[in-house]
């Protein structure tokens, strides 16, 4: 274990649509949350961690904290697992007592944020961007034809995992959608990236959320019950899609969740409860095989008979996640935000008691990976 | 109309696009351990040797995996939808391309189907593309 906890985690009041709300706002909006959250103010905060926009510098002027640690680790999506990651390191070393880890993004309105646009003379603008590469929905989705000649997924399997993630969104009243869909209504909603249709492709939204990290032996002194950080990874492939080793597994999500599972002292069979992140629908499958949950080529199956939704074996994703609860562009936060939840108890559609959670975020376009061991109990 | 992306080289990858103004499809190996490499960068991913070549690669490749993408990028609007390749070099290395000479639909794009090397003029480059490699080629 990593001797910290989740003393304190919150989102924006509302996630979805918010052209009121800049990207910084909905950093501060959730740290202000999460303070109250964790029953603490800004003096209490001597550590700070968020992405490279607005940065750990804005953000903790803007809350008026003076940090002596920050972290502006900006690896993608997963970034903030990785931030909980290096705040556990950092508390252990004694360079912070108490610290706030911020997410915002105005995805969707796009209210004080940068554009994304990569230099031509970078990596990815000599050798992708020419080819019309431009964005997630043209590179993160090229690996799938691979997977399925090789592991026989099916379209119909790939449609399902939008299903089966739509049936716990119905549960969810922050959910963005929430209507039931089928299969054959994901397979007829319009072509984005061939094989990929539009209810296979995450949502577009804003919002934010923050965590407060600090040691676990300050379990106890706060409003909620603590969440033990039990295990942390992180590892890194390839910049660019092009360049990952097999299309058919990430080693980033297979190495990371191996470091966290390791430091936990877990295995896959304690597992009760899971958050993959899924900016496209076959993350998920990317994940189980990952995780080691279940072997290569049996995902697909294994979400389309059930396993993952409401009275299944392994809830995943029971937010909706990026597909149908909220995708700001920056997932990671959301995934950890529901672990959470589902370890306190506190769940819009709580699982039965779950004792371990895993949450295991994509950074990039299977460019990073971080896995974080969520418990009731320390280990 | 906006225009397609251009890419500028960098010292480390001027050779390449200097090999593609030639009608050559120019990567890079090692000279300790022998790994082909793309994309170009002074140092061998497989190693870590510094002691690297450059080398005129065959051209010949395989499709390893694809999308059709239906949401066009500036320029390529007359073009959507458009297939998004990464194709497998003979060589071993991969990289992205678009097909060209061949419709790009599922059922004309078959993964591991055989592919060659071409060249289109893009702003002040030659752009590396790939088009179906007929049986005998």
């Amino acid at each position: 274990m990593t001797g910290v906890i989740i003393a304190g985690a919150a989102e924006t009041d509302q996630v979805g649509k918010l052209p009121g709300h800049s990207t910084l706002q909905l950093h501060l909006e959730a740290a202000l949350n999460t303070l109250a959250d964790a029953g603490l103010t800004t003096r209490d905060i001597d550590g700070i961690a968020t992405v490279s926009f607005p940065g750990p510098v804005q953000v903790a002027h803007s809350l008026g904290i003076t940090p002596r640690w920050m972290d502006g680790t900006a690896v993608g999506g997963t970034s903030f697992l990785l931030h909980v990651r290096h705040a556990a390191a950092a508390i252990t070393a004694g360079h912070a007592s108490t610290v706030l880890i911020t997410h915002g993004e105005s995805g969707r309105s796009r209210v004080g944020t940068a554009r994304y646009a990569p230099s031509p003379s970078s990596v990815q603008g000599q050798f992708e961007a020419p080819y019309g590469a431009f964005g997630p929905t043209t590179s993160f989705t090229i690996p799938v034809l691979r997977y399925m000649k090789e592991c026989g997924l099916t379209h119909e399997q790939l449609a399902y995992v939008a299903v089966a993630q739509r049936r716990w969104a119905a549960k969810n009243p922050r959910a963005m959608f929430r209507d039931p869909i089928t299969a054959d209504d994901v397979l007829a909603s319009r072509i984005v990236a061939w094989p990929f249709h539009l209810l296979e492709c995450c949502l577009v939204t804003d919002g934010g959320g923050a965590l407060i990290v600090t040691s676990a032996d300050r379990a106890g002194d706060y409003p909620k019950p603590p969440v033990h950080v039990l295990g942390t990874g992180e590892s890194a492939e390839t910049p660019l899609i092009s360049q990952m080793a097999d299309f058919t597994q990430s080693q980033a999500m297979r190495l990371a969740g191996q470091a966290a599972f390791a430091e936990a002292g877990i295995a896959a069979g304690d597992v009760g409860h899971l958050m993959i992140y899924d900016a496209f629908a076959h993350l998920p499958i990317y994940g189980l095989e990952a995780l080691g949950f279940v072997a290569r080529g049996e995902a697909g199956p294994f979400i389309a008979e059930g396993n993952t939704e409401p009275g299944g074996s392994l809830p995943l994703n029971t937010n909706g996640g990026g597909l149908s609860y909220t995708h700001t562009g920056m997932y990671g936060m959301f995934a950890i935000q529901e672990a959470v939840r589902q370890i306190r108890g506190e769940a819009a559609a709580q699982v039965a008691g779950p004792e371990v959670s895993v949450v295991l975020g994509n950074g990039g376009m299977f460019a990073t990976a971080g896995v974080l061991v969520l418990g009731r109990q320390p280990r | 109309m906006a225009e397609k992306a251009v890419p500028v080289p960098t010292p480390e990858t001027q050779p390449f696009w200097d090999g593609c103004a030639a009608g050559e499809l120019r990567i890079q190996r090692c000279k300790d351990c022998g790994e082909a490499y793309f994309y170009p960068r002074p140092v061998c991913p497989q190693c870590g040797s510094a002691d690297v070549e450059w080398f005129t690669a065959s051209g010949a490749a395989t499709l390893y995996s694809y999308v059709i993408n239906h949401r066009p990028a500036p320029g390529f609007e007359d073009e959507a939808p458009y297939a998004i390749a990464v194709v497998q070099l003979a060589e071993g290395p991969r990289m992205m391309a678009n097909l060209t000479g061949v419709p790009n639909t599922p059922e004309d794009l078959v993964l591991d189907m055989p592919l060659r090397v071409t060249f289109a003029r893009r702003g002040a480059v030659s752009l590396p593309l790939f088009t179906p490699a007929g049986p005998g080629k």
